[in-house]
């Protein structure tokens, strides 16, 4: 059934024609900026974050259960496609974490002037990639 | 404040409502204020999980037990979870709000996520609790 709101959605062009207004500018009208695109890996990274967590259950249930299935488990943890995925979820958590403290300081009323939401953003993907490495390193050398 | 010759709005609403200051929104801060509560106490969960898995590579099953299990260890993992698992579905609840538009799909979304991120909270913490019990 239309809804009555629908009426306002149609409008006319200048040579007479009813068209359906556009909703919004959408996406692709706009050319991507620090701003939007940290915004958006920040959900993306808390998805991932998301998904990863089964790997945790996981392995805290198999723990909990035998040892033939926490071998299954530590095994796929430990294989190549199993390391591919822990390397993407350590990127993912410390942008996620240095992300997440930039939102508790804009909470707190912090960072809201334009250059400082530029220089915080670049900040964020910086400490990401040296925080991912540095925990990549101390993993293999405590191996 | 001082400046009272700026333009002024009367508020027609009474006492009562205005603290409870829902309007049309129909809900206050709780969302926002959970989301907060538990990203505070993530910050130092997830760095001491990420170290203490960090130094369990390659552990047995039995060294894995022993260190859940240990009371601190367990209260900790256990606290975990349970901000973990909180703030991960006010997470996945705000962004299926925000994409699925049809009322129907969204409501059996939202049901679905919340039903896992129990279940699988659950799982885990009664692992926990397994290990920290039993060995």
């Amino acid at each position: 059934m239309a809804d009555v709101r629908d009426a306002l959605m149609v409008g006319k062009t200048s040579d007479g024609k009813l068209v359906r207004r556009p909703l919004s500018p959408h996406l692709q009208v706009y050319k991507p900026q620090i701003t939007s695109t940290l915004s958006i890996f920040h959900r993306i990274t808390g998805i991932a974050l998301s998904v990863g967590t089964l790997v945790l259950v996981w392995w805290l249930v198999a723990a909990a259960t035998s040892d033939a299935a926490f071998a299954r488990a530590s095994g796929f943890i430990g294989s190549w496609f199993g390391m591919l995925l822990l390397f993407g979820w350590t990127v993912a958590m410390w942008y996620h974490f240095c992300a997440g403290l930039r939102h508790l300081a804009w909470d707190a009323g912090y960072g809201f002037e334009l250059p400082t939401v530029h220089l915080t953003g670049k900040l964020v993907l910086a400490a990401t990639a040296v925080l991912s490495v540095l925990t990549w390193i101390i993993i293999f050398a405590v191996r | 404040m001082a400046d009272t010759k700026g333009p002024e709005i009367a508020i027609r609403r009474s006492m009562l409502g205005r603290a409870r200051g829902l309007g049309a929104a129909k809900s206050g801060t709780a969302h926002w204020w959970a989301m907060k509560t538990t990203s505070v106490a993530l910050i130092p969960l997830t760095l001491w999980l990420l170290f203490s898995l960090i130094g369990l590579q390659g552990a047995t099953r039995a060294q894995v037990a022993a260190w859940a299990g240990g009371p601190i260890t367990a209260t900790l993992l256990l606290a975990t979870i349970a901000a973990l698992f909180h703030h991960l579905y006010l997470g996945v609840q705000t962004v299926i709000e925000d994409y699925i538009h049809h009322e129907r799909p969204r409501v059996v979304w939202l049901l679905v996520a919340k039903g896992a991120a129990w279940l699988l909270g659950l799982a885990a913490a009664i692992s926990v609790l397994k290990l920290a019990f039993t060995g």
